[in-house]
């Protein structure tokens, strides 16, 4: 499971502490406000590389790394 | 102020360096971005230092959106951070409109808006990190007011209202606050080239009877991010002696 590591390491910077995530964490209990889900989104794509465009209605963590997954895989 | 960085544009000179120096003085340490030569800010960079802060020179034409993303990136790995934005970088091409060229037109938009834009671009990544920024930027009551001559400098300085209040309420969040300062006359190389009659003419238009200091402008510029102004974002903040009531 890379992509949760490495989607651990960019959502607890964002939140600025160590944040404990699993895929079955909602984006609803991170309480990310929309400025947060851009940089976020930011940050995915700078480090993968890919586009996810601007308008993800995702509710897990898990969701989130397949969908990355999924774009890594169609780069 | 001690222990903050400021990134300031068009500080080689003029107000800009004014206000820079102001900041200098209460420990503010100052990135100068500015497109001239060096040697041109050499007077203003020895007085920032004279002033016991680090500064340091950054040559960028604040138009160029990547050149400007440059500029940010490289004052960010210098400085560690950067905690307040002014920006001052502006020029005019006065014209009637029925003779101002196209080239005028986008030239001084591109420079005093677009520079603008490119700037907060850059540097919001960073200050949202923090979760701390003071952004200023110097706009003018003929932004205001509207001056004739001057539709591309008065559009460009109306446009930096407009920027300044959605950038305080995207970033308010973040505890990030944008204000403008809107300077009138103020004493500058310029104002010293006009003849008696011409000065004589400006004080009748200012209720207070004479012309503004550049460091009027930054005083204003230092309250705006100091701590005594965290509950103010989004304002316009006229200097102007009275000019435009
Ligand atoms: N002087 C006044 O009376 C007055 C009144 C109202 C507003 N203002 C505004 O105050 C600001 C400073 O004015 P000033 O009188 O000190 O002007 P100035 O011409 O003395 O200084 C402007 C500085 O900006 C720099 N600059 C110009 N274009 C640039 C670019 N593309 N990239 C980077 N740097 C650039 C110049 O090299 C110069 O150092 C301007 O935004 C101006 O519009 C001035």
């Amino acid at each position: 499971m890379e992509t949760l590591e490495k989607l651990k390491e960019i959502l607890s910077e964002c939140k600025g502490e160590d944040l404990d995530i699993t895929p079955e964490t909602t984006f609803d209990e991170l309480e990310f406000d929309s400025l947060d889900k851009v940089d976020i989104v930011m940050q995915i794509e700078e480090a993968y590389g890919i586009s996810l465009g601007d308008n993800m209605q995702l509710s897990t963590v898990g969701e989130l790394v397949a969908k990355i997954d999924e774009a890594v895989a169609n780069k | 102020m001690e222990n903050r960085v400021a990134l300031f544009t068009g500080a080689g000179r003029g107000i800009g360096a004014a206000i820079a120096l102001t900041l200098a003085k209460e420990g503010t340490d100052i990135a100068v971005v500015d497109y001239s030569d060096e040697s041109a800010a050499a007077e203003t960079l020895a007085a920032l230092k004279e002033a016991g802060v680090t500064a340091r020179y950054y040559r960028c034409d604040v138009s160029d959106f990547g050149a400007a993303k440059a500029a940010a990136d490289q004052i960010v790995k210098d400085f560690g951070k950067i905690d307040i934005l002014v920006n001052n970088a502006g020029i005019t091409a006065d014209k009637l409109i029925m003779r101002m060229e196209e080239a005028d037109w986008d030239r001084v938009l591109s420079i005093n808006l677009k520079g603008c834009f490119n700037m907060i671009k850059h540097v919001t990544p960073y200050m949202m990190r923090k979760r701390y920024g003071r952004i200023v930027s110097i706009s003018s009551v003929v932004g205001l007011m509207g001056n004739a001559g001057q539709a591309n400098y008065a559009a460009s300085k109306a446009g930096i209202i407009g920027l300044t209040k959605t950038v305080a309420k995207e970033f308010g969040a973040r505890n990030i606050t944008a204000n403008a300062v809107a300077p009138g006359f103020i004493k500058t190389a310029m104002t010293d080239a006009l003849t008696e009659e011409q000065k004589q003419a400006m004080y009748k238009l200012i209720p207070l009877g004479c012309l503004g200091e550049t460091q009027d402008i930054a005083n204003a510029v230092k309250f705006l991010v100091s701590d005594d102004a965290r509950y103010i974002t989004g304002v316009v903040l006229k200097v102007d002696g009275g000019m435009y009531i």
